[in-house]
Order: structure tokens, then sequence, then C-alpha cells
């Protein structure tokens, strides 16, 4: 059951490839830099308006479940989320610190750019150890605007099965 | 008595359940009393709906306290639960978490059972060239899983160790099935998905959180400013006659500064969605009521609030943590625009819920307290010190009707 197919794709035109990846890489580095120090507006500004971010687990991945921990259909329940977790949630205070790695280009058109690359989020608190919050893959669709690469969808699918008490800012 | 002897003997405050011994949020030997008479005990538990196990050997793990099991649906359409527990060794022998299978083997020893529980068969039971090998007086259908009671009700499925339990309609009453039957009224689930979280807290803040009202119009700033939950709506708080199952009612208000939302800290006059579609709600059942929490004792929140639909089950994970899983569906026949709706407002809910985020993380803090200062109690008077409904939210009438029975499911004595 944890076996995942998944359609190998052709490689993007070798030439554009290497470039590709490195722009991803910046946009990966960009993200977490911005959420790790809770730079809301800037992580904002990574997706387009008519945008989808969803946190899910992976079980409802797998099982075709449309339940996700976060649903945000539109860049306004974006910003609705991060004013929430700004000002309104009864939060302990915690730094979380995101890891990106394995970015992979799954497709890559003149229209939208399909990738993926694994997460690893880990938070500190008060009185506690640093513990991880989830392990799991972004799976994204890009497009460019302006020549920027942006987030039209993307999906944290979390392997961790439980979360350690909750879930307060966008990952 | 003093605190300490009280601690000493875990003798129950003389304010009986106006007042909870922190000691019984920590305590090993309560956890396991608890385990025993409550989790044990004559009482249903939630293990699952059916809409998870659709077709015939279609199987599921499930908790029952902490104790795992699987919940199945045989060849004839029936549902069973048993333990996850080979009579051999002791092996957690089904190992995936759903799934369709015609038969368990245990991965040790290969000891295999039927989708009933029933042990069927293992290898060498004769020996081998005439030695060893099984008394011929062991009896295969002596030895099976244990099984569980097995209740079914319009989509949930309810387990109890205890085969004295009572029948789930009787042990409900009257009232309380009403609301039960209110979202499960015969028609066929959709499963929409899971969420679950560990919360480092004693399963019992979790429960009590859902029978106090007075929290949620002070403490969740959603619920409060755009009116989902709040003071100032027509509410109440109904229970069994037992007092351990209740039900949180009310009726959504407007987002509107008023005398009571004037003394509301946590009310945001000025705060707007950029995408209200998070929070705009069908009328779906019938009546005015908009939200309607269900706790049934001991280990399951029935959650209506809008159209989000969910089950939230405790497992407990020893006396300071508990898992929270939750399972929400809709119904087979939804409209596109119905399920869309659920699978936003869903946004409220869960480890990362706009509104449950705020229960998740203050639960947290009162275990943090009640884990080191056991020889306290809470005080628990709002609303004087009566276990009767009430048609308002002012109240912790509920939190004191659960205590009034887990007293006595528990047999703590009243200090003098």
């Amino acid at each position: 059951m944890l076996a995942e197919a998944k359609a190998i794709a052709p490689p993007a035109p070798a030439r554009s490839a290497a470039e590709l990846h490195s722009e991803l890489g910046v946009l990966n580095t960009e993200y977490a830099h911005a959420l790790d120090n809770e730079r809301f507006d800037d992580w904002l500004d990574l997706f387009v308006e008519d945008c989808l971010y969803r946190v899910v687990p992976r079980e409802n991945h797998l099982l075709g479940l449309p339940i996700a921990l976060i649903h945000c259909e539109s860049k306004g329940m974006l910003k609705d989320r991060v004013a929430a977790a700004r000002d309104s949630t009864m939060a302990e205070p915690r730094t979380l610190r995101h890891f990106i790695a394995n970015i992979r280009v799954i497709e890559a058109t003149d229209a939208e750019v399909r990738a993926e690359a694994n997460v690893l989020i880990v938070q500190t608190m008060i009185n506690r150890m640093t513990e991880i919050v989830l392990a799991g893959f972004y799976l994204d669709r890009l497009v460019r605007q302006d020549g920027r690469l942006l987030f039209r969808e993307r999906l944290c699918i979390y392997d961790s099965l439980l979360i350690p008490t909750s879930l307060v800012a966008p990952v | 008595m003093d605190a300490l002897t009280r601690l000493q003997e875990r003798t129950w405050p003389a304010e009986g359940p106006a007042r909870v011994p922190f000691w019984a949020y920590s305590d090993p030997e309560v956890y396991q009393r608890e385990q025993d008479r409550i989790f044990g005990g004559p009482n249903w538990s939630y293990v699952a709906l059916e809409a998870e196990i659709p077709n015939p050997f279609d199987f599921v793990r499930a908790t029952v306290g902490e104790k795992p099991i699987v919940v199945t649906r045989d060849a004839n359409g029936s549902v069973n639960a048993f333990a996850n527990h080979c009579a051999h060794r002791g092996v957690v022998f089904c190992r995936h978490a759903r799934g369709n299978a015609r038969s368990f083997m245990c991965p040790y020893h290969q000891w295999t059972y039927d989708p009933t529980g029933m042990l069927i068969g293992m290898p060498f039971r004769r020996g081998h060239k005439g030695k060893g090998g099984m008394d011929p007086g062991f009896k295969l259908q002596e030895h099976g899983a244990q099984a569980l009671k097995v209740a079914v009700r319009n989509g949930a499925i309810f387990a109890s160790f205890d085969h004295a339990a009572p029948p789930f309609e009787e042990y409900l009453g009257p009232a309380m099935l009403g609301y039960y039957d209110r979202v499960f009224d015969g028609r066929e689930l959709e499963l929409l998905g899971y969420m679950r979280q560990r919360i480092p807290c004693n399963w019992k803040f979790m429960f009590e959180n859902i029978k106090d009202p007075y929290h949620a119009t002070v403490l969740h700033v959603f619920l409060i400013t755009f009116g989902l939950f709040r003071l100032d709506q027509k509410s109440a708080v109904e229970m069994d006659e037992t007092g351990r199952h209740a039900v949180l009612i009310s009726r959504r208000g407007e987002q509107s500064l008023n005398e009571t939302t004037r003394d509301m800290t946590n009310f945001r006059a000025n705060l707007k969605l950029n995408d209200p579609r998070l929070i705009e709600a069908l009328p779906e059942f019938p009546g005015d009521m908009t939200v309607v929490m269900q706790t049934i004792y001991p280990n399951v929140i029935v959650q209506q609030q809008s159209n989000t639909l969910a089950m939230r089950q405790l497992v407990t994970r020893g006396p300071q943590a508990f898992d929270l899983n939750w399972t929400f569906f809709g119904y087979k026949g939804d409209t596109p625009d119905l399920r869309q709706r659920r699978i936003r407002q869903a946004n409220l809910m869960g480890p990362a819920g706009l509104v449950s985020v705020d229960d998740s993380e203050v639960i947290a803090l009162s275990q943090e307290g009640a884990a080191v200062y056991p020889e306290t109690s809470s005080i628990l008077e709002m609303g004087g010190r009566s276990t009767a409904d009430t048609d308002h939210m002012v109240t912790e009438a509920g939190v004191r009707g659960f205590y009034k029975h887990y007293i006595e499911n528990m047999g703590f004595d009243h200090a003098g």
C-alpha cells in the first residue's frame, strides 16, 4: 500500500534542465526562508492569485479522499490563513525550520512546470526538545509570471500520520 | 482530610463533580483503572464508519482505549471486531491500516484467523512425522482473537470488550439518540478523509472541552467573531440521565457589536475574511440549530458545525497523551457544492484548524499544569454546582455531568 506508482515523464530539454533546477532551488529556498522567519507577505508573493494550496495527510492522498488539514483555493484564503496564524490563533510560540531537498522536475512545458521536492519540518518550543512536525513532499504546478516561476498549486503531502499537537502556520 | 492525604488515597474532593483533583489527569493507577472500567467496561467505544469497510472482507484497524483491534466486514456483510492480538504470542498480527482480506495470518508462527476473528489454522498442528504438534484436545474454536461486541447504527460502528454492554440505543438514552440520529439519519455516508494528531494531554481534557461551552465563547476568535458559537445566541447543554453523554447546541449569529460581544476580548469587529467562502454554510438539517457537538462516552465527539461533519475519536496513549483521530464524512448524493463546502469548512477543524488549534494548544497547557500540581483541584462552578440541562452556555454543567458519572464508573470515594 505504501508503493506509489509514478509515471516516468520524459526529461525536459537538456539545455534548460540545469537552469530550471537551479531556479526551483532558489524558489524553494525563498519559500523556506519566508516561512521560517514568519515573513508571510513574502510567502504570499510566491503564489499566483488563482492558486491552490493544500496540506494533505498521505493516507488521504493515496485513498483519493479530498479532506486536507489546510485547504486554500484562492490567494484570499491564503491571506486569511496567514492572518489567523499571526493574530487570532491561541498557540504556544514556536520556531519552525524547513528543510527542502531532492527537488525533481516531473514535467516542464512552456505553459507549466510540474515538480516535487522532499520536505522535513522541525519545530522548537519552550521547555521541549526540538521535534519533527512532519516529513513529506511537495507536489507543485508552477507558472511563469513576469519572468518568475510562481506556485499555481502547491500540495504538501506528509507521511507522518500524527501531527504533534498542532500545525499553526502554513508549511 | 488534607490535599496530600486525598492524593495518597485517591479520594475525590467533598464538592463532588464541582471539583476535579488534578491527580486524575496524570496518575498511572487511575489511568489503568480507566482502561479496565471505562474502556474495558460495558461502554460503547466508537471504532469506525461503515463507509470505511463497504465490501465483504474489507477491514480497518481501530482502537478501543489503547488496545488495537480489527474491524471487518465478513462474507455475509456483517460487521465484526476482534483484538489485534494473536492468541499465541501476543503479536499485533494485522499490520495494514486497512484493506481487503479473507484471512489474517500472524507473521510469527502463521496462526491464521478468519474475518470474524476465529482461529482457522496453524502450521504443523499435527506435528511432523508423528512428532510434536498441538495436543489432540486443542480446539481452534476456543482460541480465536478476543471478540468484541459490536453495535452498528446508521453508518457508525461501536464496539465493547465487555459483552454485558446494554443495547446501543439504551446506552445513549432517548434524547441523545435523537441527536445522534439527526446526523446519522440512515442516508449512506461518504468518507471524506482523515486528520490525526497526538496531544500531550490526558484524554479527559479533550472530552471535557466539548462539554464546556463557556471556553468556546471566550477563547475562539473565529467562533465568536463570525457568530459560529457565541454567548448571545440561542444555545443549550443537554445530557442523558447519567450525565456521561451530552450535546452543545447553538445557532449562528451575526458579526455585530452588541452588549455581549463588547465584553468579549476575542471579538474582532473589524476582522474580515478575504475569501468568506471559508465559513459560508448551507442549511442542511431540519430546525434552526447550526451546531450540535455530541460527546458519546467514552471516546467520541460527533461534530456537526455548519457543514462539517466528523467523528473525533480519542485513543488514549498513557495518562499524559492521547491521539485525536478525525474522520470527516458527508452523504452519498451530496451536491458538488455542498461537498466542496464541507472540504472548505474543514479548515476550521483538526490539527491545523482555525478553531481547533486553540483547543489542542490550551489543553496541552492544562496538562502541563495538572501534571505537576496533582494535590490541587480544578474548580467547576460556572452555572453553580448543578448537573441539570441548561438553555445557555455560561455553564460547566456538562463537565460536572461527566464527572458525576465518571466518579461512579471509577468507584472513587468522596472525602467526608
